[in-house]
Order: C-alpha cells, then structure tokens, then sequence
C-alpha cells in the first residue's frame, strides 16, 4: 500500500513544476475538507459538552445521538433568505465575512499536523499566523460598519480594540518559546520539544503557556471575553445583520480559528504530534509506528484545548468591557514580557 | 522559465501603483482604507519576492494587523455623511499640484544616475541556508546595534509622550 503511495508520489512529481503544484492542491483539498468535518462536528461535540455539563441531553433528534445534526444545520443555513440591510455598503458587506473565513482557512497551511505533512513548510510559521489572525479582525470591523445597524457597529469596535490589544500578548507569550526552539518554524519547533528532556514546552515555559491561553479565548471571542458578540447588550454584536449563508461563514470562521488557535497551542506548548522521547524509550515500538497515525495524538491534544473551550464556556460569565482591557494592557504584557525576559537570561547561562 | 521573476515583479510594481492611486482617490474614506490593506499585502508580497520573508510577515503584522485597525478605527468614528459630501478638492490644490510634481521630476531624474553599491557578504544562498530571520537578527544586534537603539530610544519617547498628554487631560476634567 505505502509502496504504491510512494511510486505514484515519484510519477507525479516526474512532471516537474507541475507535478509539484498537483501535490499542493491535493494537500490543500484534504487539508480543507477534513477541517471542515472538524469543523462541524466541533460545533456537535459543543452542545454536547454544554449540555451535559448543564444536566441536560443536547441534540438528539437528527440521527443516533444526534449525530447528523450539524448536516442539517449547514442545509438550513444554506436554503435560508439571504437578507441584505438596505443601509449596507453593498461591496464591502459581501466582502466581510470572505476575509474573515479565508483568514482562518489561510492559516491551516503551515500548521505541520503529523512529521512530514503541511502544505507550506515557511521558515516564519509562527509570525505567519499571527499575521493572518490579524487579518480576521477586518472580516469582523467591516462587518460591523458595512451593516449600516448601531448594534453591528458597537460590536465591530469592540472587536478592533479587542483583537489589538490581545495580539500583543499573544504574540509575546510565544516569543519564550521562539527561543527555546531556536526557529519560527512549526516543524522545527516540534522537533525541539522532542528532544528537549520535559518532551513539551509547556513545563519551562509555564507563564507563557498562561498568557497563551488567556489571549486565546479573547482572540477568537469566546466566552468569557465574547464582547463583540454579547447578546444581552449588542442583540448579536458584528454579524446581527447577516443571514443565510453568509451568516455560516462567520460561524464556521469562528470554529475553524477556535481549532487553528487550539493547533497553535498543541504545537508550540504541547509537543504538537510527538509523545516525549522518554515515553518513546519506555515503549520502543512507537518508533514503528508509520507517520500517518501520530495525526491522532495531535488531534486528542488539539481536542483537549477544544473541550478546555467549552468547559469555561459552560464555567465562567461574561467578563466587563473595561476588566477586559485591564487584563490585557496590566497583567498579560508585563507577563509576557517578564517572561521573555526570564527565558532569554536563563538561554544565555545555559540552563534551558 | 526565466520569465517568471520579471513577470511577477512587473505584476507587484504594476498593482502597487493601481492600488496606491485608488486609495487616494477614494471619496468614502473607509474604502480608501481596503485598498491600503490590499496593497499592505503586496508590499508584503514584493519582501516576500526578494527572500526577505521577516519582513515581509513584520510588514503585515505591524502595518495591517495594528496600525491600519487604527486608522480603520479613527475612520470609522468620523461622521461619514459629510465626508462624502465635501469638495474632492481643496482651493490651493494647484499649489500642491506645483510641489509634488516638482518632487516627481526630481525624484525621476535622480533615477537616471542609481549605480548600484558593491554586493556585500550576504548572498542570496547564505540567506536561505540560515534563514532571513536569523541573520537579520545578527546583523541588527552586532553591526546596527547603535541606530537600532536610537531608533527604539525614539519609539520610547513617543510612548511617554502619549501617556503623558492623555495623563494631563485626565487632570484637568
């Protein structure tokens, strides 16, 4: 089987050029719509949690256990009335939630999801995603404005200043482990925590892994810092105008950036799909394992930041707009920064 | 084959000069930002073009991800109805008209007279074997450390400057 993988591999890549830009698509489909299925049964498992976290059952009509009930959905988004405000800027309405889901699929592309598979192997992985998350905040504050509602644009504010003030953090929480591994790129740092004797960042680099997390739930407006969405004052903050599918696009969007977001973690804190070489050594017939089959253990890792999601979800209220900011800008920076600081010193007298 | 690079280089410089001139014709202002984004990535695209992929990532985070969301955000706040409304022109443009073509002219003849500087140490394979971050960050620690200092000396006094006025008008309510 893995012999004819192989033969065909060399045949395609015979063509040259053009045998090379065929392996990319190819890769790019499967990456696609496989996040897609992740995608939809992401928001399944979702109600689940909640559910049984609030005594209650969740779907279960549409299939066993419910289990077809994100087909339905999407086929009900898709045959809804598409509803443009007569207020809206035409252009940029439609535009929106374009940027906002292409962003938060451009970003799959360098995530390494087992050795040897990513589209894009770019010596910048990390500094490529958080460029493309800031991209996503435009979906977001168009949206909000080219609604031409109050309610629309409130929403879109909040997200602007939300989405700035939090990128700093995050950007600066990854920077310890930048260092560590000694590269930006997301294969690279896998590999370093690897051979690193804890097998994960996450241990060393505890404080960063804090930041992380933090910024994380703000970065995809999530509860508990799901401001621009905040139904009790903003009916249902920047998409409130938006049907149909379009309205599917921010939801997916936000789904894909929860498990892009979730990747990040699991790849630069978590080993990404590696178990630490002393679990490896303990249990030498791992290392027959074919490559293909530690896409699992980064999945059950991505899954545990997804299920950490909604438990705090399902755990935490709302937090105020102002708290927000203050734990941004005067807990998670200096931090951050105190972090870098930490780690670098430590790098330079050898101890890490 | 060889065609390429010029192909896409013409493309780059082409579309940068498109975009820049639509986003200073705009009349809604908050149009005038998208293209900027749009031509934020080409520029970006363009680093990306000539192996400096630091700076191309730095070019869309900095300048897209922070400082156009504050343009966006200050747009955005102005009232937009009488930004569309006003003049496109103000009653001394062909003052300014004077100026910049006069810039122009002089900026084009001195293209005439560019030779390029003798090629340094770094080739474009020792880029690519270290990787652009790294040596950009050599280079910048070791050599330039002195107007990299002055540079982030001046971005610190821009940060108490701010922090200072919004201070003051605190005070005063």
């Amino acid at each position: 089987m893995s012999d004819l993988f192989m033969q065909a591999l060399t045949f395609i890549r015979s063509f040259g050029i053009l045998g090379e830009i065929f392996i990319a698509l190819l890769k790019i489909v499967v990456v696609f719509s496989v996040t897609l299925l992740h995608v939809a049964y992401a928001t399944y498992w979702e109600r689940k949690v909640i559910a049984h976290m609030q005594f209650r059952l969740g779907p279960r009509e549409v299939g066993p256990y419910g289990l077809f009930q994100p087909f339905a959905d999407g086929i009900k988004l898709f045959f809804k009335e598409d509803i443009i405000p007569a207020n809206a800027d035409k252009p940029i309405f439609y535009l929106s939630p374009v940027i906002f889901f292409i962003s938060a699929l451009t970003s799959l592309s360098v995530l390494p999801f087992f050795d040897g598979f990513v589209v894009a192997d770019i010596n910048v992985g990390i500094l490529f995603l958080l460029a493309m998350s800031s991209l996503g905040a435009y979906g977001i504050v168009m949206s909000g404005w080219s609604s031409g509602s109050k309610y629309a644009f409130l929403g879109g504010l909040r997200s602007a200043s939300q989405v700035i003030s939090y990128e700093t953090p995050m950007g600066l929480s990854l920077v310890g482990v930048m260092i560590m591994a000694g590269s930006l790129n997301l294969t690279d740092i896998v590999k370093g925590q690897f051979a690193y004797p804890t097998g994960a960042y996450v241990i060393p680099q505890f404080i960063g892994f804090f930041v992380f997390m933090v910024a994380m739930f703000a970065e995809t407006n999530r509860l508990p810092f799901d401001l621009p969405e905040a139904e009790s004052e903003l009916v249902a903050g920047y998409f409130t105008e938006y049907s149909g599918f379009r309205f599917a696009m921010f939801f997916l969007g936000e789904y894909t950036g929860m498990l892009i977001m979730s990747s990040i973690g699991t790849i630069c804190f978590l080993g990404g799909w590696t178990l630490p070489k002393f679990v490896m050594d303990a249990l030498p017939f791992l290392y027959q394992v074919p490559a293909i089959f530690w896409v699992v253990v980064f999945l059950a890792k991505v899954y545990a930041f997804m299920f950490f999601y909604y438990w705090i979800r399902a755990t935490l209220p709302r937090y105020r707009y102002d708290q927000l900011m203050a734990i941004g800008w005067k807990v998670l920076i200096p931090i951050a920064l105190f972090n870098i600081v930490l780690t670098g010193t430590l790098k330079i007298m050898g101890w890490l | 084959m060889s065609m390429l690079p010029q192909l896409f280089f013409g493309y780059f410089a082409f579309a940068i000069i498109v975009l820049s001139l639509l986003v200073i014709t705009r009349k809604n202002p908050v149009h005038s930002v998208m293209w900027m984004l749009l031509l934020f990535f080409h520029i970006a695209s363009m680093y990306l073009f000539l192996n400096a992929e630091f700076i191309a990532a730095i070019q869309v985070i900095v300048y897209a991800g922070a400082i156009l969301v504050l343009f966006l955000f200050v747009v955005l706040l102005l009232n937009l109805k009488e930004e569309l409304e006003s003049a496109r022109f103000v009653g001394s443009w062909p003052a300014a008209v004077l100026i910049s073509g006069g810039i122009f002219v002089g900026l084009a003849a001195s293209m005439l007279s560019v030779s390029l500087g003798p090629k340094g140490n770094f080739t474009v394979d020792l880029i690519q074997r270290v990787t652009h971050t790294k040596v950009l960050g050599q280079i910048l620690y070791t050599e330039y450390l002195f107007p990299f200092e002055i540079a982030s000396l001046v971005l610190l006094i821009a940060v108490v400057g701010a922090i200072v006025l919004a201070k003051k008008r605190m005070r005063s309510h």
